[in-house]
């Protein structure tokens, strides 16, 4: 069951994002400022969003888990996290070309680009900690913590690096804005990307918790060889 | 009056390995409880949830009718495990004070000087704990875990790691604690020991509990008796 | 009086209080903590030696990564200051909780009446004395290495040193209970706390910078004052909430 809904999964975002790719490559016309390389905002922005909600549906996985002690939300959570990892380093990879191109710097210390460097640096630190924690209880105690701690932390560099250094382009999408600032039909094509994203994302979260739980029942097995 | 240690149905896991299985027990008040079974077999991981230290997944646990990590529960606890529990860089009295200090008991000053008289290190009691002997630090131990009279006393091998005189130490200082109606579970793998001091015997084997109840004149006769009767390895 | 007399009168501790009495108890046993700690540091001098002896080196090297003398890097200073601060404090933390290991200490403590969040309180008062006591002699070397006067807003910065040091102390206490049994512990820590430190020395370090000058503060920069008091009470009030997850397990 479980595999046919990740391969179905699978199957929806690769769809969707070769229809995607062709739209963006073929029919919507260059940006009037940038030229071409403004269609890097079609994976730039998706990949932030997905990123950013991977670290707050990791928050209250990581709450659930400690208040009920069901050791999947503990799986998915670190599963969310290590995806949502990929995704804000594809965010900032794209980021960072897209910067050469059109600053003409790779890097620049924007509070957006900083606060994205502190999440990949807090939620790396996670993975790595629970690489180094055995007992899978143990583990999943501390690293729920620590995702708590990362989660606030978050909101409070993104608080207050905000107060100063701004370079990065202010909020294109119409729920920020307002609308006015971005064509209809490049914003249309902003959210199918993400919904595409978001669709490979949950597939390789859930390839991923299949994993961990697959890890703890191998855990718990050595433990039984090594007890009898 | 209601059982100092109730446990029921009670599940440790680690990850998926069941550590504890299903373990129905209770311990009535001022009785001892050995607690017996081979090394690895859950001795210490049980004493451990009783005295708050690791937590437990599925069932019930009661001490002195509380949550095992509430505030009553560890005032009335004495935990003595397989460390001594004293700071090797403070004095015997500084390590005293502390304890004393933590557990808010009433008169330190004067508490500490008795403990220390009692357990004989009075005329060293400002030396540092690094430069004592090993007898002296686990004489230490005892006088930390039992200075603030304890209701509950945990103990985990208390007998292996202690010398003579700290084990007839520990044999008076239990004696007297279930004299003043003090509840005592101890874990051991040395039988005699056990058996003379327990009221009751619990027998743990690979995670379950194989037997409980109390000790009779055949056991303390006859040590080996449990492990024969109750276990698949004593019965094969 | 014998402990024999003790074991007719039971109980010889003070009986349970509750609410403001509560807190009372919780604040006092951090005390006690923090007092074991401190007479256990002063006597073996472990961490202090260590962060003290690395803060000074880390003084002097940056005095040839950078021209002492110029005023750019005086400009510079407080961000100079807050990272040796921080990998000082890293030292520092290390040892706090792995003082506990050895006898098992940390279960004799664990188990006593004393509860998990005073335990963590105690470790962060212990940190963040020791480490003011390791800024305050950086600052004297770094006004004589580097000729700063850095007296001309004493209470303001003073201010700053206190509320940015807490918040340094309440996260290494925080993060070093939770990965003391780790292994690589020396290595996680760093790792852990450096990210989740950012804006607290953004702040630090902006603050300082302008009250190393003679300026008075704008109105700009008092809001990083006002990160540093969210910063110091969202994680004091969070490790609070989290010491047992933390501490047991």
């Amino acid at each position: 069951m479980r595999e046919k809904v990740v391969l179905a999964l699978a199957v929806a975002a690769a769809g969707l994002l070769a229809y995607n790719l062709y739209q963006i490559f073929m029919v919507l016309p260059d940006e009037a400022a940038q030229g071409a390389i403004y269609r890097i905002i079609f994976f730039h922005v998706p990949a932030a969003i997905t990123g950013m909600i991977g670290y707050f549906v990791a928050l209250t996985l990581s709450i659930l888990y400690l208040s009920s002690g069901n050791l999947r939300f503990d799986s998915l959570a670190a599963s969310v996290v290590e995806v949502s990892v990929v995704f804000s380093v594809v965010n900032i990879v794209t980021g960072s070309i897209w910067a050469r191109i059109i600053w003409g710097i790779w890097w620049t210390w924007d509070y957006r680009l900083t606060s994205a460097l502190v999440c990949v640096l807090i939620f790396s630190a996670y993975l790595m900690m629970r690489r180094a924690i055995e007992e899978p209880t143990q583990r999943a105690r501390l690293s729920a913590a620590l995702c708590i701690f990362g989660c606030v932390d978050v909101v409070l560099v993104w608080k207050s690096i905000e107060w100063f250094r701004t370079q990065h382009p202010g909020p294109v999408l119409s729920i920020r804005t307002g609308g006015g600032r971005i064509d209809p039909a490049m914003e249309h094509m902003i959210y199918l990307n993400l919904l595409a994203i978001l669709l490979l994302a949950t597939a390789l979260v859930l390839v991923r918790t299949r994993q961990e739980q697959t890890a703890r029942e191998i855990d718990s097995l050595r433990r039984l060889a090594h007890a009898a | 009056m209601p059982d100092a240690i109730v446990l029921d149905q009670v599940w440790k896991f680690y990850g998926d390995y069941a550590a504890l299985r299903d373990y129905t027990l209770s311990v009535a008040p001022g009785s001892c409880c050995a607690l017996l079974g081979r090394n690895g077999a859950g001795k210490t991981t049980l004493l451990r949830i009783l005295a708050g230290l690791t937590p437990f997944q599925r069932g019930t646990v009661r001490v002195l009718g509380e949550k095992p990590r509430s505030d009553l529960a560890r005032r009335e606890l004495g935990f003595l495990g397989h460390g001594i529990g004293v700071y090797e860089d403070l004095s015997a009295r500084e390590n005293l004070e502390f304890f004393a200090r933590v557990a808010s008991v009433r008169d330190r000053k004067r508490v500490v000087d008795a403990w220390l008289e009692r357990v004989g290190l009075m005329r060293v009691a400002t030396m540092p704990v690094r430069q004592f002997s090993r007898g002296m630090r686990q004489r230490v131990a005892l006088a930390r875990t039992f200075l603030h009279t304890p209701k509950l006393l945990i103990l985990d091998e208390p007998f292996t790691s202690l010398d003579d005189r700290a084990i007839a130490m520990l044999s008076e200082l239990l004696t007297e604690a279930r004299g003043r109606g003090a509840t005592i579970v101890l874990s051991t793998h040395q039988l005699r020991e056990a058996m003379a001091i327990a009221s009751h015997v619990a027998l743990i084997e690979n995670g379950r509990l194989r037997y409980a109840g109390e000790r009779t004149e055949e056991m303390l006769n006859d040590p080996g008796l449990l492990y024969r009767l109750h276990t698949e390895l004593g019965a094969a | 009086m014998t402990p024999d007399s003790y074991t007719a009168s039971i109980p010889n501790w003070v009986p349970r209080e509750r609410g403001l009495a509560s807190s009372m108890r919780t604040l006092r046993q951090a005390l006690s903590v923090a007092r074991k700690d401190l007479a256990i540091e002063f006597r073996t001098k472990e961490s202090l030696n260590a962060a003290g002896a690395f803060a000074i080196v880390i003084l002097l090297l940056f005095s040839f990564a950078f021209d002492p003398a110029a005023d750019a890097t005086r400009e510079i200073g407080g961000g100079l200051l807050w990272l040796v601060f921080a990998f000082a404090g890293a030292l520092v933390f290390n040892r706090g909780f792995a003082r506990e290991l050895p006898n098992e200490c940390l279960d004799a403590l664990l188990s006593s009446p004393l509860s998990a969040a005073s335990l963590l309180l105690g470790k962060a008062m212990a940190s963040f004395v020791l480490l003011l006591g390791v800024e305050l002699v950086s600052m004297i070397v770094f006004g004589i290495f580097y000729d700063m006067r850095w007296w001309a807003h004493p209470a303001e910065l003073a201010a700053v040193f206190v509320l940015a040091t807490w918040g340094i102390a309440a996260l290494g206490a925080v993060f070093g209970a939770l990965t003391v049994n780790l292994r690589l512990r020396e290595l996680m820590l760093p790792v852990i706390i450096y990210p989740l430190l950012i804006p607290l020395l953004i702040a630090a370090i902006e603050l300082t910078n302008a009250l190393f000058g003679t300026q008075p503060l704008t109105p700009d920069q008092l809001l990083w004052g006002r990160v540093l008091v969210v910063f110091d009470i969202v994680f004091t009030a969070l490790a609070f909430g989290l010491a047992e997850t933390i501490l047991v397990n």
